[in-house]
């Protein structure tokens, strides 16, 4: 390893000041830091620094506690294309077919993560040696987590165009990691749904139908087939109490949804491991969850006689993106409320509007997106109220 | 016809470097409003530039015998004949384009532009350049409605001119358009950007 390091620091002589590669230096720089901790620590005594867990280790934790959640997505876009052509039938699962709804799912979503890094980390390349600056670690987990909310048919291209205009107006312009307004991640989601709408919503928008790089492609679908997710069903039924799916199939995820979103014990790996290691915060997540169940449940006390109101509020929490959103996006540090009192008020606000858009908009059947976009707006405001808040009480004390 | 350093001053000022909807952040609603497509842009740059040019013209003759404390009613009442005369004329003569532009056409007496022309300029200046600076104002605004509109209609509905441009084999090899740049946030943006490309450029003239 110490070996290694040296190559690794005598390659880097070239970027330096005057070096063949000085163009390049904030690539260097970012590969450097992102390998090995950095050497350069604060001076004694003059800081209260004492922790080696900078952004960069910070931003690699999330990455890992997406990973059950991209495992298993890519599983289950393969699940899904499979029961769409009819070579697998619900309950025939057997080990070949296994490996081939995984290694089609792997061959579905790769493209994606490639063009997201690809054209995010660009941008940020850019930028950083434009300005002069290192190289922010943010879109490590922003890219990571755009693959996961799109829905597996949308065309790689506009995923490319819609990551670059996140990148460039939800944060470069803003200053750059650490300064975005709104999750950048989900700027990528809305863009494309208001940009391409036939794309992000339907009954073929949820399912890889087609083939992979020309692999499995161009099958006959099965007689009576529906790509509509739960959600949507709920939002478009005639009837006034539908159940798409019992809880138990919702919470286990074979069912259709963007990539990352549809099986909640994966997502629940990932935020064991998030809370553990202190990233992010589980009052938010908490708060979201008591804010979506218990308007969940208002409304099906009270609410109007539709199916989406009358949806049980325990399923309101399973379906759709609310606990992928809850656990990796919301709980985002840079956009979330930041003050202790403020994240109960940001968590139930948000699970308080997923549910409300859900249950009273028909046209948009999943809720979540708009919901954080919407606080996360709010959030500074939340916690400047906190904070003055504290100011009166303390002032009066 | 030789004109004074003053003069063309008023005409080009506007143009770039005191741009009144990029430096002044003026007319900005329905900037926002009209550029969809490009021919009501056109048009409605055409009617500012008009009205205000005019507007300019008859305020500057008459500068001299406005009694101060009532000089913005005497501005609106000439501006709101000018939209008058122009709103019937398109009404006659460019009816579906008038229908398009709606409630923006008659809107055009709110524009800032206009109340901040004969304001700051009209009052106190000659009539030929009042004129000039009219023009000038107008065009600043018309060409910034052109460029916007430019962009929304060819990305958002694939046209220019209400002509399709985007070739058919677009459309089949997967291509869309983007339905973002119908919705008038995006041309916020868009408004952002030419401002952030003007800066950019200005910055570098003035080091």
């Amino acid at each position: 390893m110490e070996k290694l390091y040296q190559i690794w620091k005598k390659f880097g002589k070239n970027f330096e000041e005057g070096g063949k590669l000085q163009k390049l230096s904030s690539f260097y720089d970012a590969f450097d830091t992102f390998l090995f901790t950095p050497q350069t620590t604060s001076k004694r005594l003059s800081s209260h620094i004492h922790d080696g867990a900078d952004s960069k280790r910070t931003m690699i934790i999330v990455v890992m506690a997406l990973m059950p959640a991209l495992l298993f997505g890519m599983f289950n876009v393969g699940y899904q294309h499979l029961l769409a052509t009819g070579e697998l039938i619900r309950g025939g699962m057997n080990a070949a077919l296994f490996w081939k709804a995984f290694g089609f799912g792997l061959l579905a979503v790769l493209p994606y993560i490639i063009v997201s890094y690809v054209v995010g980390l660009g941008i940020e390349f850019c930028v950083a040696q434009y300005k002069h600056e290192e190289v922010a670690e943010g879109f490590l987990v922003t890219g990571m987590i755009i693959p996961l909310i799109v829905p597996i048919n949308t065309p790689l291209w506009m995923v490319a165009v819609a990551t670059a205009f996140a990148v460039v107006f939800a944060k470069e312009v803003f200053g750059g990691t650490g300064y975005n307004i709104f999750n950048v991640a989900l700027i990528t989601r809305a863009f494309l749904f208001f940009a391409y709408p036939s794309q992000m919503t339907g009954d073929t928008a949820f399912i890889r139908t087609d083939g992979t790089w020309g692999w499995d492609g161009g099958k006959a679908l099965v007689d009576g087939f529906t790509g509509a997710t739960p959600l949507t069903q709920v939002a478009t039924t005639s009837e006034t109490s539908l159940m798409p799916v019992d809880f138990w199939t919702a919470a286990n995820g074979l069912i259709p949804g963007s990539v990352g979103e549809t099986c909640i014990w994966a997502i629940a790996l990932g935020a064991i491991l998030l809370i553990i290691t202190g990233v992010a915060s589980w009052k938010t997540m908490l708060a979201i969850f008591v804010g979506g169940g218990v308007t969940a449940a208002l409304f099906n006390a009270f609410g109007p006689d539709t199916a989406a109101a009358n949806l049980p509020w325990y399923m309101h929490l399973v379906l759709g993106g609310f606990a992928f959103g809850a656990v990796f996006m919301a709980t985002d540090p840079v956009t979330s409320a930041r003050t202790e009192c403020g994240k109960w008020i940001y968590g139930l606000l948000i699970g308080f509007m997923a549910v409300v858009i859900r249950v009273l908009n028909p046209g948009y059947p999943e809720g979540m997106m708009l919901a954080i976009l919407l606080m996360n707006a709010f959030a500074p405001l939340i916690d400047w109220c906190v904070v003055q808040r504290n100011i009166k009480r303390r002032a009066a004390r | 016809m030789a004109l004074s350093q003053k003069t063309k001053e008023a005409f080009l000022g506007p143009l770039n470097v005191n741009n009144p909807v990029l430096v002044q952040i003026l007319g900005i609603c329905s900037a926002l409003a009209v550029t969809v497509q490009l021919k009501p842009a056109l048009v409605m740059g055409i009617s500012v530039t008009i009205i205000v040019a005019m507007s300019n013209v008859v305020v500057s003759l008459i500068r001299n015998t406005i009694p101060t404390r009532i000089r913005i009613i005497i501005q609106l009442v000439v501006v709101a004949a000018l939209v008058t005369i122009v709103s019937e004329v398109l009404k006659a003569f460019a009816y579906d384009v008038a229908m398009q532009l709606s409630v923006y056409l008659g809107l055009i007496i709110t524009n800032c532009i206009l109340m901040g022309r004969l304001e700051a300029f009209a009052m106190t200046n000659s009539v030929k350049d009042s004129f000039m600076d009219g023009l000038g104002n107008g065009f600043g605004y018309a060409w910034i409605l052109v460029v916007v509109a430019f962009v929304r209609e060819l990305l958002g509905s694939g046209k220019l001119l209400g002509y399709q441009v985007i070739p058919d084999s677009w459309y089949a090899a997967g291509y869309e358009n983007c339905g973002m740049m119908l919705m008038p946030a995006m041309a916020l943006i868009l408004v952002g950007c030419i401002i952030w490309v003007h800066r950019a450029l200005n910055d570098k003239e003035s080091k």
